[in-house]
């Protein structure tokens, strides 16, 4: 039996006041599944996050987390229903907040988050830094909080928003691996990636993005054979 | 001109210095969250002045109940209820506002500040009333070494820094401070986390609102109880609030305390510009150092 669907996202159209961003988004992540939103700049990735999470202007269509329609549902219902980890674009650390802070803001959505203490484990380098200012951190530093904070919480579908962005190639290694890690724990997750080396060898499926749509879909064995589809479709 | 003089004044002045300061703080908890310049912050502090009044020497007059509500049941019972209005009006009125420009919140609040006194000046003289609701345990005066100062007012002064500070710990130190923080500096987040930021909003208006409601109920013994008493003081309050930076809590405090200590003295040092003195170091501050003694430049 295929596993459960956490995620399907049907007819989707979202404005940010009178531009209309997203054109009828469709795609479905099932729990385990690792999927890429691949696209060009201004394609409509970030839109479609955001979109899920509530913080467009305007969306209409069909968002279902665990089954349980979302379109209507105010923003702070979402992240409970659907149990979701969101990790934006630009980091999101609360420069107000010190380390420790920034990582037990997140309001625990589900039994079996991590403790502190495992996550301070797997990111040694935030345990030293726990009290220093969020906006005193390296972009790396930042990176791996703001994907931390939400492992505490019991999220089991995590939304990730170019989270390799101007990051150094040692930092973007053991980045692949907390995410390979993460996916072997059982995490389902939806991957917007520019670095489209980062996220091929980690996800399952990969929805490319134009204009607010899918245009196409691919499926990681096919990759080889679509290659050239794909790179015509990135291209600039 | 002897120390002890010196002294007392300085004295006295903080005693004003801990209204400013409980009511700046509370203009800046709600700034800092609602981006909303709360007008009727001086209607809400002479709510809960007029509360504790009502509680004490009219319930028996309007609604022949023989009853009498003392001093330390309205210190808890008038910020609960102004806390409870200010509640009411952030639901129905100032959410509505929140997507326009603040102008509209601070024309909305300073209607709402017109209407409750004029409420209050059709039943109760514009010139004052005195409460006689003092408790006993307060009365007389305690000795200081250098002086004889009024219980009370010592009481005052000491209740209000208590809170004062606690507030302060409250949001800088605490888990549910931290979230406020949050919502404060990216209120889409701190939703998409799963926090009820609307709520947080609710609250912490009825909180800052129940501030001004204490400080009132404080006041009332001191001052008497007047339809005016908040018009009066929320100039300075604003004042205050621009001098100590928009926004910063421990500047709200610090620069409260600051500002009474400075008027004291000016009535010492120069009688005549005593009530002038904190608008002159507006102006200064505005002209030198715009975001406030504590606040951040852009
Ligand atoms: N707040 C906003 N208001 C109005 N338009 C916006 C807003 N945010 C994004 N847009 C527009 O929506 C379109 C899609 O933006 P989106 O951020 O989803 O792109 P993206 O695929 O994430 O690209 P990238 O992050 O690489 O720039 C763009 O044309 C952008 O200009
Ligand atoms: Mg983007």
């Amino acid at each position: 039996m295929p596993n459960e669907e956490l995620l399907r996202i049907e007819n989707l159209h979202a404005w940010y006041g009178e531009s209309h961003i997203l054109h009828g988004m469709e795609l479905t992540v099932r729990e385990g599944e690792v999927i890429t939103l691949l696209g060009r700049n201004g394609s409509g990735r970030t839109t479609t996050l955001k979109a899920i999470l509530g913080l467009v202007g305007r969306r209409t269509g069909s968002i279902r987390l665990h089954g349980t329609e979302v379109i209507d549902m105010p923003t702070h219902r979402i992240a409970h229903v659907g149990r979701l980890g969101y990790c934006p674009e630009e980091r999101g650390i609360f420069a107000s907040l010190n380390v420790d802070e920034n990582l037990e803001l997140p309001p625990v959505l589900a039994k079996g988050g991590m403790s502190v203490d495992e996550i301070y484990r797997m990111f040694p380098n935030l345990k030293e830094r726990r009290a220093s200012q969020g906006s005193k951190l390296s972009g790396g530093e930042q990176q791996m909080l703001a994907i931390a904070r939400i492992l505490r919480t019991g999220a089991t579908l995590l939304l990730l928003d170019e989270i390799t962005e101007g990051l150094a190639p040692v930092i973007l290694k053991s980045l692949g691996k907390v995410i390979h890690d993460l996916r072997e724990q059982g995490f389902t997750i939806v991957l917007v990636e520019q670095n489209f080396r980062f996220a091929a060898p980690l996800a399952d499926r990969h929805y490319v993005i134009e204009h607010g749509r899918v245009v196409e879909c691919i499926e990681a064995a096919e990759l080889e054979a679509k290659q050239e589809q794909l790179n015509r479709h990135l291209s600039v | 001109m002897s120390m002890t003089v010196v002294l007392s004044q300085a004295l006295l002045g903080l005693n004003v210095g801990v209204f400013y300061a409980m009511l700046s703080l509370g203009l800046a908890v709600i700034f800092g969250l609602l981006n909303i310049i709360n007008f009727a912050h001086g209607a809400m502090y002479m709510l809960g002045a007029f509360i504790a009044l009502i509680g004490y020497s009219f319930i028996e007059r309007w609604f022949g109940i023989s009853m009498e509500i003392g001093f330390w049941p309205s210190l808890i019972l008038a910020p609960l209820l102004v806390g409870a209005l200010g509640i009411l009006i952030e639901r129905t009125m100032l959410q509505r506002l929140y997507k326009l420009d603040h102008i509209y919140g601070l024309l909305l609040t300073f209607g709402i500040t017109l209407i409750l006194q004029g409420l209050f000046a059709n039943y109760f003289n514009v010139s004052g009333t005195p409460y006689p609701g003092q408790p006993e345990s307060l009365s007389g005066v305690v000795n200081l070494g250098f002086m004889y100062f009024p219980t009370y007012r010592l009481f005052a002064i000491v209740f209000s820094l208590v809170v004062c500070f606690a507030t302060w710990y409250f949001i800088e130190h605490t888990k549910l401070g931290s979230r406020l923080r949050a919502g404060v500096e990216n209120p889409e987040l701190t939703q998409a986390f799963g926090l009820n930021v609307p709520l947080m909003i609710t609250l912490t208006f009825g909180f800052g609102c129940g501030l001004a409601g204490l400080a009132g109920v404080l006041a009332a013994p001191i001052y008497s109880v007047s339809p005016l008493m908040g018009a009066d003081l929320i100039i300075v309050v604003f004042a205050v609030v621009v001098i100590g930076g928009m926004g910063s809590i421990m500047g709200a405090i610090l620069s409260g305390l600051a500002l009474g200590l400075v008027e004291g003295l000016t009535k010492v040092i120069y009688p005549p510009a005593a009530s002038t003195v904190i608008f002159f170091l507006m102006v200064l501050v505005l002209l030198f150092r715009p975001a406030g003694l504590f606040g951040k430049e852009k």
